[in-house]
């Protein structure tokens, strides 16, 4: 039973198609400007359903109890997840959906594969190529996201995990998957259907050890690497099914991933290939090791409610511990009262704060930190000297002056928000334990710079209340 | 499609990637890769075609779960985006500063 409205290939169905992928990239475009984004992913949205309202009108659809099901489910699924997750936890959301893209575009390999070796026929080259490619890296995009996944949401823990050898047996499985290929695509009169499972079985192995050994700091960088692999597949899927559409949204998601990947590892002054092979485990010198006992100046609330209501500027460098602990309202209130005390507020952002580029901006304006008070580091760095008091919630690795004075530092060379240059210090962390890089912080130990240990939230609620008493 | 129109049109659209992207504020970085991971949920477009000729139950099975992974990447990518970016269409009214140090607002 089919419609049989549009012919695969044929004029109307490839005029919507191009219709369909000219709305995507205008909806990307106006993506790129904070007053247009909001359409631009309306734009973009519009686009998608007419993609797949002409995909469904195509001869030779059918089963439709099943797509039902499949759209069914999806869609219920989708809905909920959106709705329910906190802002907090946006970059394993799109970690998730990331990896079920993967997943669905190593699947349809699979099934294509399993159609041509069912219609007996030899499978053409430039069919058979892009199929493997996508099922490669669909099945490393799909189990790589879910262990960011995993990592992000502290399901497993975010240090690097690594066994030794670790970098010999990727090469050999990548070897071997490649063999694999060769044979299927040599074969391809009648290749062999175990050997394809055998390689979506490697290629998922491969996409967990290459992921397991990256601290969860580098996180961003790898969802956003696999999200550009994801566009690839979808692209090399595409290409094996005729399908303009899907190759020219995955080449365009190909290829924006790849911008955004490298300049998330040019903001931690680390190349891709570095994060990808080296990992913090590499260096344990800093780590695990013997942590003696440093000297540190430890103060309360009220304490640090005093020295901020009598300072003249204020900056606040917020990092992750501030959005894991939900803690964005509460420090709002914060600089509100002291605004109203005619203190001058105002908020550091480093590139890579919270999880994602962007991420820390999201949270903030979500508590409705006006857009004027985020001020990025290259801004805020030269100022530092002459603020009175920088309170750093839940950041850690970005303010570590061993980035810039520690040449053996594992995060030597990246940029850090200097707030040991401040007049004071106050950090608001939950212990003196070491963030996702796995380092002490030296600013710990300075003589200025004050710890308050404490949840960020709670800290930041008292600290508002001990203003507003003073 | 023959092969070369095919990698014709992927290499211009990889170009186009690079232009339209190339410039973005910070801030926008996790709602437009949100975005552009929603944009890839169009794989599902291939386990609709695929579906339609599958003949037994595992092809049946691999379909159908290839449709609903797509379509949670498309559903919860675009509206995921459309919840971040509604943060920052809250314009926030501009309070009066208190004193000269105040900076001048950067605007978009």
């Amino acid at each position: 039973m089919s419609w049989a409205v549009l012919e695969p290939g044929g004029d109307a169905a490839t005029a919507l198609y191009i219709l369909s992928f000219s709305l995507f990239i205008f909806g990307v475009r106006r993506g790129t400007h904070p007053t247009t984004a909001k359409q631009g992913n309306m734009t973009a949205a519009v686009g998608m359903a007419i993609a797949v309202a002409t995909t469904l009108l195509l001869d030779g659809i059918g089963n439709w109890g099943l797509i039902a099901l499949g759209l069914g489910v999806g869609t219920a699924v989708g809905v909920i997840a959106s709705i329910r997750v906190q802002m907090t936890e946006m970059p394993q959301m799109v970690a998730l959906y990331n990896g079920v893209g993967g997943g669905a575009v190593a699947l349809i390999a699979w099934s294509e594969i399993r159609h041509g070796i069912s219609l007996g026929e030899e499978i053409h080259l430039d069919t058979l190529i892009p199929v493997l490619f996508s099922a490669v890296v669909g099945s490393v995009s799909f189990w790589g996201s879910n262990v960011a996944f995993a990592k992000l949401q502290d399901l497993i823990p975010t240090r690097p995990l690594a066994a030794p050898g670790q970098q010999v047996i990727n090469a050999l499985l990548l070897v071997g998957i490649l063999a694999a290929c060769v044979n299927i695509a040599v074969n391809n009169d009648d290749p062999s259907q175990a050997l394809f499972v055998g390689i979506l079985i490697a290629a998922a192995l491969l996409g967990n050890l290459v992921v397991l050994p990256i601290g969860g700091a580098d996180m961003p960088v790898v969802i956003s690497l696999l999200n550009a692999f994801t566009g690839l597949a979808a692209a090399a899927a595409g290409f094996a099914l005729d399908n303009v559409a899907l190759i020219v949204a995955g080449t365009l998601v190909g290829s924006s991933g790849t911008i955004l990947t490298m300049e998330m590892a040019t903001a931690m002054n680390r190349s891709v290939a570095n994060i990808l092979f080296a990992g913090f485990g590499g260096a344990p010198s800093g780590g695990g090791g013997a942590t003696e006992e440093r000297p540190h100046t430890s103060i309360g609330a009220q304490d640090a409610a005093i020295k901020l209501a009598y300072a003249d500027s204020v900056t606040i460098v917020p990092g992750y511990g501030l959005a894991v602990a939900q803690a964005q309202h509460a420090i709002k209130e914060v600089a509100d009262e002291l605004e109203k005390r005619g203190v001058t507020v105002s908020y550091a952002i480093h590139p890579v704060a919270g999880r994602m580029p962007g991420h820390m901006n999201v949270l903030l304006a979500e508590a409705d930190v006006p857009y004027e008070q985020l001020r990025e580091m290259e801004e805020v760095n030269p100022e530092l000297p002459r603020t009175d008091v920088a309170v750093v919630v839940g950041a850690n690795d970005v303010t570590n002056p061993a980035a810039k004075n520690d040449p053996d530092s594992p995060i030597a060379g990246m940029p850090i928000i200097e707030v040991s240059e401040a007049q004071q210090v106050i950090v608001i962390k939950r212990s003196l334990s070491p963030g996702f890089a796995g380092i002490d912080n030296d600013l710990f130990y300075e003589p200025n710079t004050s710890m308050l240990f404490a949840d960020a939230k709670q800290a930041a609620a008292d600290i508002a209340a001990e203003i507003g008493q003073l | 499609m023959d092969l070369m129109t095919e990698l014709t049109i992927f290499v211009l659209a990889a170009f186009v990637g690079f232009e339209v992207i190339s410039k973005v504020p910070t801030t926008l970085h996790t709602p437009l890769m949100s975005q552009t991971n929603a944009i890839h949920g169009i794989v599902m477009l291939g386990g609709l075609i695929v579906i339609g000729y599958a003949d037994d139950s595992l092809e049946y099975a691999i379909g159908t779960i290839a449709i609903a992974f797509g379509t949670i990447n498309i559903v919860g990518g675009f509206m995921v985006t459309d919840r971040m970016l509604g943060m920052f269409s809250r314009k926030p009214k501009p309070k009066p500063k208190t004193d000269a140090e105040a900076k001048p607002g950067g605007g978009a």
